[in-house]
């Protein structure tokens, strides 16, 4: 929006509209969550059971109670934003972005702190809220628009303006479980870009759709924030950041620890990324199945360069050494042992196993094994992946497997951050390009063009 | 910083303790979503049935003939004179309301978890509309409870001017156990074991299959205090004219429909805060 005036150096100061109304100012806030002590829900008898614990050791008789443990997901958190300002807000997974996000959506309550508000906000922090597989598109329109706070005589209005963004016209009457699930996406999308509130707070949602899909929703985006609306954007997308917000919050374990234009945030976000620990997972708490003849213990990644050192993070391209232990108890004969990795939907992504190589771990009662794999050149993309963990005879026993050990996050390659507009997908296989325009004065070729300086420039131009 | 300050009209949010307004003032402000809550309700309760709406009213039909059977023919339960089936009909009609409004309310909110943890609205909103979509099937069966006082030759007498007072109780009663239910249910999924067990025994707790004049009189009052006594009472009274004068049993049901409704909503909007931390 001023891309003329200069990010000032003082951080407080929001980038862009000084003299613009605060129209949202947090204050102190702060959301804890219990973990451990208690589960996703509770059943009556363990209710019952704790209060009748309650009342003995009232009487002095009862035994400490477990510790419970509580953590803040969001801690001591201030900040303000002007009317128009498009803040960004990053932050690694569990870093407080999406609990910062429900409570100014109202939709959990802060266990300190306030936050005011002045204006009608609309939050989208899903797409698709609301709707129902067995109504038609034109049905779910309206149930969807309802529920994300539009009046049934603004829907009335942009109805048609609604089905037309989203390309699906021909279907409107049709019920949306039969829709493919790019037309499900691009008409739920349509009727979340479509609202108009003071405040709208999207959570990235962006990442649906097809690519020309994902670029039509940014450009969408990117009208909302001219027209003086303020928004409040979380994303892993550093490439939609920086381009649509004016200015970005970094989240770290529930503390905002930074307050400034998009590209700094940015730039310090890679840098905490990489201070990442390499992972060890004890897996005597997860989940086994199998006969037990022998227990996977533990498991650790550790990502490697290309040259064989130890980095701190995971990346498209590196190495990953996938390390386990296995503790042996009772007789093992010719196992195979193998590990999988799934994306987030849980689909089988890569598999390798000793068998494969013609390997066969046999143990004894009291015998440790390790066995470790070492992937090369992994070219999953940035994202979420679970690791899962067999051991056993083909089509004779299980004997030890977890279904998901560990998850595994790769992360943009700093390198490449400025270039990386993320596509959805998992694989991201090694190119070179070419392009060759050809004018009537003849063929211009520019071989292996890694940037191409028009999308850089239009990036640019749509802050 | 300090050149602006965030104008009067502006909303809070802030943590809350204990027990709290119920704010029906933003029900009301909700209305269109309640609206479209109750519409898709009764869109998608009947698609892919055979029978559709159907079962509206084949629910408290058939269990009438079997109440006939065994109660009215076999048992020779009384029916305060009116003919067996008519009697038990008038008392399923308003049942069948209350027992499915209140297993789908208890189930709602759960039901509705990804609503619930995806975008604010005022959470009351979810239980009354599920209530609310039950009044079409309740509406629905009455046609077949006319032609039966038809075929009864049983006419309505001038107290059925009450009928509206009596589905307004019904209504209360079904939504302020509703409220209870579908609340606890979020916290303490057992909810979803109790409740068809709850209404199995309600049932049996209320004079459908049997008269309220089947107790000595000095317990009716006590007995009323479960308000469906007081809904199936006035209903006999109303439509068939009865001879059992349900007047205090109607107050004293009244007062434990508005107890159960009231208690109902604080006790939904206390618990209402932690919905979408453990739904």
């Amino acid at each position: 929006m001023s891309s003329d005036v200069g990010f000032p150096a003082d951080p407080s100061l929001a980038p862009t509209l000084h003299d613009a109304p605060r129209v949202i100012r947090v204050s102190r806030l702060g959301k804890q969550y219990q973990l451990g002590a208690r589960a996703r829900y509770r059943t009556l008898r363990e209710a019952l059971v704790e209060s009748a614990m309650g009342i003995a050791r009232s009487v002095g008789r009862g035994r400490t109670r477990r510790a419970v443990e509580r953590f803040w997901a969001l801690d001591d958190v201030s900040f303000d934003v002007a009317q128009g300002d498009v803040v960004g807000i990053i932050g690694r997974n569990g870093s407080g972005k999406s609990t910062l996000l429900k409570i100014l959506s109202r939709i959990v309550e802060p266990t300190r702190g306030t936050v005011d508000l002045e204006g009608r906000v609309g939050s989208l922090l899903e797409v698709g809220t609301g709707f129902h597989p067995d109504l038609t598109g034109r049905e779910n329109v309206f149930l969807s628009g309802a529920i994300l706070g539009m009046r049934r005589t603004e829907i009335d209005k942009k109805f048609d303006e609604i089905v037309e963004f989203a390309e699906v016209e021909r279907f409107i009457d049709t019920q949306v479980k039969h829709y493919s699930s790019g037309m499900y996406m691009r008409l739920a999308f349509s009727v979340a870009a479509h609202l108009e509130p003071d405040i709208l707070v999207v959570d990235e949602v962006l990442a649906v759709g097809d690519a020309a899909f994902q670029k039509k929703c940014l450009g969408k985006m990117g009208t909302v924030a001219r027209h003086g609306r303020t928004v409040l954007f979380v994303s892993h997308n550093m490439g939609a950041v920086v381009s649509l917000c004016s200015r970005s919050l970094l989240l770290q374990s529930g503390h905002l620890v930074l307050d400034s234009d998009p590209i700094t945030v940015a730039a310090r976000y890679q840098a905490t990324l990489t201070a990442a620990p390499t992972s060890t997972t004890d897996l005597a708490g997860a989940e086994h199945y199998g006969s037990g003849k022998a227990r996977f213990v533990s498991l650790r990644f550790v990502p490697e360069r290309r040259d064989g050192t130890t980095r701190e993070m995971m990346c498209p391209g590196s190495r990953l050494r996938v390390e386990t232990r296995i503790v042996c108890s009772a007789p093992v004969d010719s196992a195979n042992v193998g590990i999988t990795v799934y994306d987030a939907s849980g689909y089988r992504l890569v598999d390798a196993n000793t068998a494969m190589q013609g390997r066969f771990v046999s143990m004894k009662p009291g015998d440790e094994a390790r066995v470790d794999f070492a992937l090369d050149d992994v070219r999953l993309k940035p994202g979420t992946y679970l690791v899962g963990l067999w051991m056993g005879r083909s089509n004779v026993e299980d004997i030890d497997g977890i279904l998901y050990a560990a998850t595994l996050e790769v992360e943009p390659d700093p390198q490449q951050l400025q270039h990386s507009e993320q596509f959805p997908g998992s694989y991201l296989c090694a190119f070179k390009h070419s392009v060759v325009i050809s004018t009537q004065a003849g063929d211009v070729a520019s071989p292996g063009v890694r940037d191409e300086p028009g999308q850089r420039s239009a990036a640019g131009a749509s802050r | 910083m300090t050149h602006t300050s965030i104008r009067p009209h502006t909303l809070r949010i802030e943590p809350t303790r204990g027990w709290v307004a119920l704010r029906l003032g933003e029900v009301v402000a909700y209305r269109e979503l309640l609206y479209f809550l109750v519409w898709r309700d009764l869109k998608v309760r009947y698609k892919q049935t055979i029978l559709g709406v159907a079962w509206a009213v084949l629910q408290p039909l058939l269990t009438m003939l079997v109440f006939a059977l065994f109660f009215g023919r076999l048992a020779r339960v009384p029916s305060d004179g009116v003919p067996y089936p008519l009697f038990a009909y008038t008392a399923l009609v308003p049942w069948t309301f209350f027992a499915t409004g209140l297993t789908l309310a208890s189930n709602s909110l759960v039901g509705s978890a990804n609503l619930i943890t995806k975008v604010y609205f005022p959470r009351l909103t979810i239980p009354l509309a599920t209530v609310l979509a039950g009044l079409v099937d309740f509406a629905l069966a009455f046609p077949v409870l006319f032609g039966l006082m038809w075929w009864n030759g049983v006419a309505p007498t001038a107290q059925v001017v009450w009928l509206p007072v009596f589905i307004a109780l019904a209504f209360a009663t079904a939504l302020g156990v509703g409220l209870w239910l579908s609340a606890l249910n979020v916290e303490f999924r057992d909810v979803r074991h109790v409740v068809p067990f709850l209404t199995q025994l309600w049932m049996f707790a209320t004079p459908i299959a049997y008269p309220s004049s089947l107790l000595p009189e000095k317990w009716r009052t006590l007995y009323a205090l479960n308000p469906m006594v007081g809904v199936v009472e006035g209903f006999r009274w109303a439509l068939l004219g009865t001879a059992t004068r349900p007047g205090p049993m109607i107050v004293v049901s009244g007062a434990a429909a508005v107890a159960l409704l009231i208690g109902g909503a604080f006790f939904f909007r206390r618990m209402e805060r932690t919905f979408a931390d453990v739904v």
